[in-house]
C-alpha cells in the first residue's frame, strides 16, 4: 500500500495531520522548510534572542500551541524536512532532498502549499532595500534583524500597519505607512468584515497603534518610485490630493494582500476558475477542499484565509480524505470546522475586497517600469509585443514571445501583475488574459541532482 | 577594504557558534544559524548581480519562492541564500567564476 | 453558395504554412491562411531550434541548402528578428562504430559543398575546453544555425499579412469538399470559402484532411520533452548532439542552456496535451552534465513539450496529392522541419503559381505509403 502524503508543515498541514493520525493513519508530512510551522509562524534557529510572545501579540498562544502540538504528532507521523517536490506525475511526486532527486508513491495527497506576497511592481522595485513585505516580517521573525532602520511600508492590506508595527517595537523608523485604496473604499467594505469583528479590532487597533506614535500613514496613494543608486534611498508617492510626497529610507516593504502558491495544485491536475475578488485564478475545491480523485487542498495554499483558516481547512480537508478511504464521518466536527473555514475565508474576502489589488495603477504603470525581475522585461516590452500585427493577447503566449513570467521563479513574482497588464489590453474581466501554467520543475533544480547513473 | 553599508539591522542576538565565511573575497563573520542572506545583508547590501545587466539584487521574498538570492559557492554548487544557514568556510559570490581559457 | 473566395486557403499555421502563405502573397496571389489557434503554437514554436545542416537525410539537402539560405536571409525577408545565430553545430561520437557514421554523415554533407571540420580528443579539449571526457570524435559546420522557435512563425504570418495574405486565427475548418477545380472549406461558425489551391499543412491534425481525399500515411503524434536552465556565463557557441541523439543542447547568448529531451514521449492532439514526464527531465539532466562537466550546478529552471507529427521513415510528406490536384501535402516533419520549413514554404509556392519546383521532392511524396511503410532505425530509437 502507498500513502497518504501532506504537502507543507504550516498550520493546514499540521491540522490536517493531526485528524489523520487520531484515526491511526500515519501520514507521510513533507516540507520545504527545514523546520514546521510554515511562513506565518516559523520558529527561528535555536539561540534566537527574541520575544516571540511580544512579536506575535494576540497570536503569540497559537504560535505556540501549534509548535507544542507539532513536536508531540512528530512522533506519530513520518516528517520529512527540507524537501522539496518538484514535479508530481500521475500518483508519484518527485522530490529534492539534500540536492538528490526521489520519488515517492502516494494513494492520497493533500497539498498545504501556503501562500506568498502579491506585489504590485514599481520603478526602482528591484532596488537592493526592497523586499516583500512577509520578507520583511521573516527577516524579523526568523533572522532578528530589520530590513533597514527606517522603513517604508507600501501596498494595501491590514498587514502594512500590523507589521510597520512589530517594526517600530523593534526599534525601526517608520517612514511613512502608505496604502493605495482609497480611505472610502475601505470604509465602504466594512459590513463585509463586521462579520469577524474581533479581528477587524485588532487590525484597527494596529492603525490606531500607528496614528498615536506620528507615523504618516497614507491611503489613497500613487506609488511613483524606489529611488537610489545601487540600494533604497527614498519612497515617492502622490498623496491622495495629488501631491507628490517623498520619505527618505533606507527599506521598502511591499504587500498587496497574499496570493496562494498554486503551481503544486496545477501540477496534481487540479481545475482553476478565476476569482473576481481576489482577481486569481484559484484551484476549484467542493467545500471540504476536495480538488479531484484523491487530491485535497488546503490552507492559504488554495484560499487566503489566515492562520485559523488554514488550520480549520487542513483538519477538515483531512475529515473529507478519511470519509473517502471509507471511515466514518465526525459530523459535528465538519460542521465546525465548516463554518469556522467559510466564515474566516469570507472575512478575507471582504479584506480583498477593501484592500484592493490596484488594477488601474498596474495598468497605467510607465513602460520603463521592470515587471519581470528574473528574466529582465519591462512592462513596456510586454505592450509592445501585444500591440503588433498577431500580437499575444494571452499571458501564456505573452510569456513565449517576451520571456515575462519565463525566469527562474517561473512568474510567481509577475504573474498578477502581468495579468493585469495583459487584461487591461484584451478589455473585460481579469479572467480574459488568461492563467499562467504551472510547469515543472515548481522551484529550480540543479543538472547534479539528476545523479550520474546511466 | 572598506565595508559596505549593512542592509539588515539585528535586533535580536543570537547564541551560537561563531562561524567565518567569505563573499565577494570580504571575510564576513556570522553565527550558527544565521541565514546565509542575514548573514551577507548585515554585511552589505548585496547578494547576487543579474546576469542581464548587472545590476545589484538583494533578495526579495525572503521565503524562497522569488529565486532572487542564489548566490555561487566556490566549491560548486549554487545556494540560495534566504533558505540555507551559514556553514563556516563557505566561499561564496555573488557571480559565477568562470572556468579558465573556454572561448566557445 | 455564398461565401469568399481566395486564390490558395492554407490549412495550418505552422512555420511551414506561414512561409507558403508569405511566398506566394509576396508572388501577388491571393492568399487565406487557417490556423485553429495560433500562428506557430504547436511543433513551430515549441521545438529546439535547431538550423542544423549536419546529419541529414540525403534526399533533403537541396530542399535543406535552399531553407539555410532563406533562414540566412531572414531579417530582410521578413523583416523581424527571430535571435538567429549562426554559431555552427558540433556533432560528437562517442566510440569507434559512432566516429564511422560521423564520417559518412561528414562526406555526404562535404557533397553538398559544406565545409565540415573534424576532431579528434585533443583538439576537441583545444577548441571547445568546456566539453567532457566522453566524445571521442566531432565534426563542426559552421553553417549550421539556431534560432528562436517562439518568435520565427509569427514574425514570418505578419510579414505575409504585410503582403495582402490574409491570417485567421482561431478558425477551426470543419469540412474540406471538391468544387469544380478547386475546393470548398467550411469554417467553424458556418462561414465558407472557396479557393483554387489548397495546401494542408496542418501538423498532427494533417492526416484528416489528407484521408478526406483518399490518402494516408501512418501519423503518430509525438512530443519532444525539452528544458531549459538558468542563464549561466555564454560560453557554449555552437549547437552541439551526440551522434546517438542522447543529448542535444545549445546555449543561447543570454546564457541559458536549452535541451531537448529524449526519447520522444507519445502526445495527445485531442486534448492538445505533450507531457514532460519528470523521469527524461532527469535522464537528459545526467546526459548533458556527463557532456558539459562545468553546468553540473546549474539549475534547470523550466521544462515543456508540444505536438509533432512523426511518421515511421522519419521522413515528411512533401508535395502535390496524387488523388486531387490542387492539393498539396506537407506535414510529419519528424521533428526536423524547423530548418527546412522555410525551403519547404518556397517549393510549394513554385508547385502552385509555376506549376513546378526545381528542387527534388520525389522522396517525401505521400504516394510512398500506398505500400507497407518502412520503419527507421531512428524511429526504433527516439520513442518509447
Amino acid at each position: 500500500m502507498a500513502d497518504t502524503v501532506i504537502i507543507g508543515a504550516g498550520p493546514a498541514g499540521i491540522g490536517a495531520a493531526e485528524v489523520l493520525c487520531a484515526s491511526g493513519l500515519r501520514p507521510i508530512l513533507i516540507d520545504e522548510g527545514a523546520r514546521a510551522g510554515g511562513q506565518g509562524y516559523r520558529r527561528p534557529a535555536a539561540g534566537l534572542a527574541l520575544d516571540m510572545g511580544r512579536l506575535m501579540g494576540a497570536q503569540a498562544g497559537k504560535y505556540a500551541a501549534l509548535h507544542r502540538r507539532f513536536e508531540a504528532l512528530q512522533r506519530r507521523i513520518d516528517y520529512r524536512s527540507r524537501t522539496l517536490v518538484w514535479a508530481i506525475e500521475g500518483r508519484q511526486l518527485h522530490l529534492l532532498h539534500d540536492g538528490r532527486a526521489g520519488t515517492l508513491a502516494f494513494d492520497k495527497l493533500l497539498i498545504a502549499s501556503g501562500a506568498m506576497d502579491r506585489v504590485a511592481p514599481l520603478p526602482g522595485w528591484t532596488l537592493p532595500g526592497v523586499f516583500t513585505l512577509g520578507g520583511a516580517q521573516l527577516a524579523l521573525k526568523d533572522q532578528g534583524c530589520l530590513i533597514g532602520s527606517r522603513v517604508a511600508f507600501l501596498g494595501s492590506s491590514p498587514l502594512l500597519a500590523l507589521a510597520a508595527g512589530q517594526y517600530r517595537e523593534m526599534g525601526a523608523d517608520i517612514a511613512v505607512i502608505a496604502d493605495t485604496t482609497p480611505f472610502p473604499a475601505k470604509v465602504a467594505a466594512l459590513p463585509g468584515l463586521l462579520r469577524v469583528p474581533r479581528t477587524l479590532v485588532r487590525g484597527l487597533g494596529y492603525m490606531g497603534a500607528s496614528l498615536l506614535a506620528g507615523t504618516p500613514m497614507l491611503h489613497g496613494v500613487t506609488p511613483v518610485a524606489v529611488q537610489g543608486g545601487s540600494r533604497v534611498e527614498a519612497l515617492l508617492l502622490r498623496d491622495a490630493r495629488g501631491r507628490e510626497r517623498r520619505f527618505a529610507c533606507d527599506a521598502v516593504a511591499l504587500g498587496y494582500g497574499l496570493k496562494p502558491e498554486t503551481q503544486l495544485a496545477d501540477l496534481a491536475g487540479a481545475a482553476f476558475s478565476y476569482d473576481p475578488d481576489f482577481r486569481l485564478f484559484l484551484p476549484e475545491i467542493d467545500g471540504m477542499g476536495r480538488a479531484g480523485p484523491d487530491l485535497y487542498l488546503a490552507g492559504d495554499g488554495v484560499r487566503i484565509g489566515g492562520a485559523d483558516a488554514a488550520e480549520a481547512s487542513g483538519a477538515l480537508a483531512a475529515h473529507a480524505l478519511l470519509a473517502d478511504l471509507g471511515q466514518p464521518q465526525d459530523s459535528e466536527a465538519v460542521r465546525r470546522l465548516t463554518g469556522q473555514v467559510e466564515r474566516l475565508r469570507a472575512f478575507q474576502r471582504g479584506l480583498a475586497r477593501a484592500f484592493a489589488w490596484p488594477k488601474a495603477q498596474i495598468a497605467a504603470l510607465p513602460d520603463t517600469v521592470m515587471l519581470c525581475r528574473c528574466e529582465n522585461v519591462t512592462v513596456g516590452e510586454v505592450r509592445a509585443a501585444m500591440n503588433k500585427a498577431l500580437g499575444p493577447l494571452e499571458v501564456n503566449r505573452v510569456k513565449a514571445m517576451t520571456r515575462c513570467g519565463m525566469g527562474r521563479c517561473q512568474g510567481r513574482v509577475c504573474g498578477p501583475a502581468l495579468q493585469e497588464i495583459v487584461a487591461s489590453r484584451v478589455g473585460g474581466d481579469g479572467a480574459a488574459a488568461g492563467r499562467l501554467r504551472g510547469q515543472a520543475p515548481v522551484k529550480p533544480v540543479a543538472l547534479a541532482a539528476a545523479g550520474t547513473a546511466a | 577594504m572598506e565595508a559596505p553599508m549593512a542592509l539588515f539591522r539585528r535586533v535580536a542576538a543570537r547564541a551560537g557558534r561563531p562561524v567565518t565565511l567569505s563573499f565577494e573575497g570580504r571575510a564576513i563573520r556570522a553565527t550558527s544559524g544565521d541565514s546565509v542572506l542575514a548573514a551577507l545583508l548585515e554585511n552589505g547590501a548585496l547578494i547576487r548581480r543579474l546576469e542581464f545587466g548587472r545590476e545589484p539584487r538583494a533578495g526579495f521574498c525572503l521565503m524562497g519562492a522569488c529565486q532572487d538570492c542564489w548566490v555561487w559557492s566556490a566549491e560548486g554548487g549554487r545556494i540560495r541564500a534566504c533558505t540555507t544557514e551559514v556553514g563556516d568556510g563557505m566561499i561564496l559570490s555573488a557571480e559565477p567564476q568562470l572556468p579558465a581559457g573556454s572561448d566557445g | 453558395m455564398s461565401g469568399r473566395t481566395t486564390d490558395v486557403a492554407i490549412i495550418g499555421g505552422g512555420l511551414v504554412g506561414a512561409w507558403t502563405a508569405f511566398f506566394l502573397s509576396k508572388r501577388g496571389l491571393r492568399v487565406t491562411l487557417l490556423e485553429k489557434s495560433v500562428v506557430g503554437a504547436q511543433s513551430s514554436g515549441v521545438n529546439f531550434g535547431n538550423l542544423r545542416l549536419q546529419g541529414r537525410f540525403s534526399g533533403q539537402y537541396p530542399l535543406s541548402l535552399r531553407a539555410q539560405a532563406l533562414w540566412e536571409d531572414f531579417a530582410t525577408l521578413i523583416g523581424e528578428d527571430c535571435e538567429f545565430e549562426q554559431s555552427g553545430h558540433l556533432y560528437l561520437a562517442y566510440d569507434a562504430e559512432e566516429q564511422v557514421k560521423l564520417e559518412a554523415y561528414a562526406q555526404l554533407s562535404e557533397s553538398y559543398g559544406l565545409a565540415i571540420e573534424r576532431f579528434g580528443p585533443a583538439d576537441l579539449k583545444r577548441r571547445w575546453p568546456w566539453l567532457g571526457e566522453r566524445a571521442i570524435a566531432a565534426t563542426f559546420s559552421a553553417r549550421d544555425a539556431t534560432a528562436n522557435p517562439r518568435l520565427a512563425t509569427p514574425a514570418v504570418a505578419r510579414a505575409a499579412a504585410r503582403h495582402g495574405a490574409v491570417i485567421r486565427e482561431n478558425t477551426q475548418v470543419s469540412a474540406v469538399d471538391r468544387q469544380g477545380c478547386g475546393f470548398a472549406l467550411r469554417l467553424a461558425g458556418g462561414e465558407s470559402l472557396s479557393c483554387g489551391a489548397l495546401v494542408n499543412s496542418a501538423g498532427a491534425w494533417a492526416l484528416e484532411i489528407a484521408e478526406r481525399f483518399g490518402e494516408t500515411a501512418p501519423l503518430f503524434p509525438a512530443g519532444p520533452p525539452q528544458f531549459v536552465t538558468e542563464p549561466f556565463p555564454y560560453l557554449i557557441r555552437p549547437s552541439v548532439q551526440a551522434i546517438d541523439g542522447s543529448v542535444i543542447f545549445r546555449q543561447i547568448p543570454r546564457g541559458n542552456v536549452i535541451l531537448a529531451g529524449y526519447p520522444r514521449t507519445a502526445a495527445d492532439p485531442v486534448s492538445n496535451r505533450a507531457p514532460v514526464p519528470p523521469g527524461k527531465t532527469l535522464a537528459a539532466m545526467r546526459a548533458l552534465a556527463r557532456v558539459v562537466p562545468m553546468l553540473a550546478h546549474c539549475h534547470v529552471i523550466r521544462v515543456w513539450s508540444g505536438i509533432e507529427a512523426y511518421l515511421p521513415d522519419m521522413i515528411p510528406v512533401i508535395g502535390p496529392s496524387e488523388t486531387a490536384a490542387g492539393l498539396f501535402h506537407a506535414f510529419g516533419f519528424c521533428g526536423h522541419g524547423f530548418q527546412i520549413g522555410p525551403g519547404v514554404g518556397l517549393c510549394l509556392s513554385e508547385m502552385i503559381a509555376d506549376g513546378s519546383t526545381q528542387t527534388p521532392l520525389e522522396p517525401f511524396s505521400i504516394a510512398r505509403f500506398r505500400s507497407a511503410a518502412v520503419v527507421s532505425d531512428k524511429f526504433r530509437k527516439e520513442f518509447d
